[in-house]
């Protein structure tokens, strides 16, 4: 399955990502490689197998409901950028 | 909105934060409020390395409300995680439950106009809440920066969806009352829509009536009143309406409710199209619950609505309607149960409960656990009336005075002078004075019209500012007019 130049476009989009016009055109041939890749596990007969929710074999691990001490302000906040009344300050959102 | 010619299709989203001690995937506290990020650790702020690890009480909650609410309990649920960008998630995604939820299938019965209409429950899922963001701007949109407090971050939510089986914004809020009434009575949720602890987005679209295609859906987010709920959506269908009518078209779109103007508004940014790239997440492994576990907590699940309805009716004699609302929610049935263990007179105390401190409550959006009057206050109250020291008009006074300042009834009383007079003489004298200035209404009455003696009286009860007994006025006047 080829990759166009749209997709790219909207995965760099999605991730938040900065692509060259080249950048574009290199991961466009990646991603289509690695989704041909993928594409052979679909020659695969599945018919008989129930989708993966884990590759564990685990199930159920849950904890009691029960408190532990936080961290504090200080410490939540060191490697904060910015700062300002206790909260991380970011930019602006819209 | 009565209007014939068009169908109102409504469906819900309702959130609600689940009232357990600590968050969702860590040990951090869930109380609301505290100083912020001091309720945080390296999981909740999306620290590189940690993982998350599901706390059992939240199954059980969630299990618990989907009994309550007539739902299928899946044997087999997972978690995935939902992506977006937005600075109050601190991974860039929500982990929630896309394909496979907890509870599927349920319903609930709301009561309108009489009769009984069960709205479909599509589903109960799982889900972490997003953090606290406090503008710099008045607004997010004029600010040129926003803090984040990570406190609220991974609270464990219930996100539980309606079928759009709702056709009006009646319905819609009878719908959210009776949803948020159950939940409280299984305490999974304290419900406290003023702290945001249930909050409701609605989806509404209108089409011509017998039309087989849907109307232009339009969601309408953060409704967290019912009544922003009631006037949102009826400002919402009058939108559509109008717009089929001039034959404009509608856009599918998300909509903001604005309180003050009582309009909403269009919250369309650059980038609506959402991509939010579901996948199970690796981190969490599949929760199986085995049919014990559903049984124990069904075992376990408290007096509902309309178990509790019924035991008020049964033990106090209630008439059906009064039972009914006074159970519709947890906190006023309890109010109603302390105030009867003080004071037996079961329909007084309930016309008090659905008079006054109801409309009271409505008027001020408040919560009746926050109410300053409370159910000793009320008895206390009522037993002024029933030894005469107040009449029932001034304890409406009193009342009022309660609920804004929390002061006693007797020191109210005290206070402003409100002790009711019994004196013959005092009353005599203004009696005499009534007569004397309506000489039309006595003679009306002497003439037999039986009616000119409330006039009569209501003009003594004028004289002395409400403060005379009714009865000792009616007395002195019939002799004095005999
Ligand atoms: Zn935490």
């Amino acid at each position: 399955m080829a990759i166009s130049k749209k997709d790219v476009e909207h995965v760099a989009l999605l991730s938040r990502l900065d692509l060259t016009e080249e950048e574009k055109h290199l991961y466009g041939e990646q991603l289509s490689a690695i989704l041909a890749f993928m594409g052979k596990l679909q020659e695969l007969n599945t018919d008989e197998i129930s989708p993966t929710a884990h590759i564990l074999p685990l199930q159920n691990v849950l904890r009691k409901d029960m408190p532990r001490p936080s961290i504090d302000q200080g410490e939540a906040l060191q490697n904060a950028p910015l700062q300002e009344k206790g909260m991380f300050r970011v930019p602006r959102i819209v | 909105m009565t209007d014939s010619k068009y169908e109102v299709v409504i469906g819900l989203e309702v959130h609600t934060e689940l009232k357990t001690n600590t968050k969702i995937f860590c040990s951090c506290s869930t109380e609301f409020g505290g100083e912020p990020n001091t309720h945080v650790c390296p999981g909740c702020l999306g620290m590189p390395g940690v993982l998350p690890v599901l706390n059992k009480r939240v199954v059980d909650f969630a299990i618990m409300a989907g009994l309550a609410l007539n739902c299928q309990i899946a044997e087999f649920s997972k978690f995935d995680r939902k992506h977006y960008f937005y600075p109050d998630l601190p991974t860039s995604y929500q982990i929630s439950q896309f394909d496979q939820p907890i509870c599927k299938n349920g319903y609930l019965e709301i009561d309108i106009n009489g009769e009984q209409k069960r709205i479909g429950i599509n589903r109960i899922h799982m889900e972490e809440d997003a953090s606290k963001l406090v503008h710099g701007g008045a607004s997010i949109a004029t600010s040129s920066y926003s803090l984040v407090d990570y406190n609220r971050g991974g609270v464990p939510l219930l996100e539980i969806v309606s079928e759009p089986d709702i056709r009006s914004p009646e319905e819609a809020r009878a719908y959210l009352e009776k949803l948020k009434s159950i939940l409280e009575y299984t305490e999974v949720s304290d419900c406290k829509m003023q702290e945001g602890s249930l909050r409701c987005d609605a989806n509404v679209s209108v089409m011509p009536k017998g039309s087989k295609e849907f109307g232009t859906r339009v969601e309408i987010k953060n409704l967290n009143s019912f009544r922003a709920l009631k006037k949102a959506l009826e400002y919402e269908v009058m939108r559509h309406i109008q717009a089929l009518e001039e034959g404009e078209p509608l856009i599918q779109e998300t909509r903001t409710w604005d309180e003050n103007k009582g309009i909403t508004l269009s919250m369309r940014t650059k980038e609506e199209a959402h991509d939010y790239r579901y996948f199970p997440d690796p981190d969490l492994v599949p929760v199986i619950i085995s049919r014990e576990w559903v049984e124990e907590i069904r075992r376990n699940l408290p007096e509902l609505p309309q178990a509790r309805k019924e035991r008020f009716m049964r033990e106090y004699g209630l008439p059906a309607y009064d039972a009914s609302i006074i159970t519709s929610s947890k906190a006023l049935a309890e109010y109603f149960d302390a105030c009867v263990a003080l004071y037996p007179e079961a329909k007084t105390v309930s016309n008090w409960l659905m008079g006054d401190l109801i409309r009271s409550l409505n008027a001020e959006d408040q919560d009746i656990r926050d109410c300053r009057i409370r159910p000793e206050m009320l008895v206390e109250m009522l037993r002024l009336i029933d030894n005469k020291t107040i009449s029932g008009k001034i304890a409406k006074t009193v009342f009022e005075e309660m609920f804004q300042s929390g002061k006693k009834p007797a020191d109210i009383v005290k206070e402003k002078g409100l002790v009711q007079i019994t004196d013959q003489g005092e009353i005599e004298a203004m009696v005499d004075q009534v007569i004397e200035a309506n000489p039309k209404s006595v003679e009306d009455f002497k003439s037999g019209k039986e009616k000119a003696i409330g006039f009569l009286v209501g003009q003594v009860m004028k004289l002395s500012k409400g403060k005379a007994n009714p009865n000792m006025v009616n007395e002195l006047l019939r002799k004095k007019l005999k």
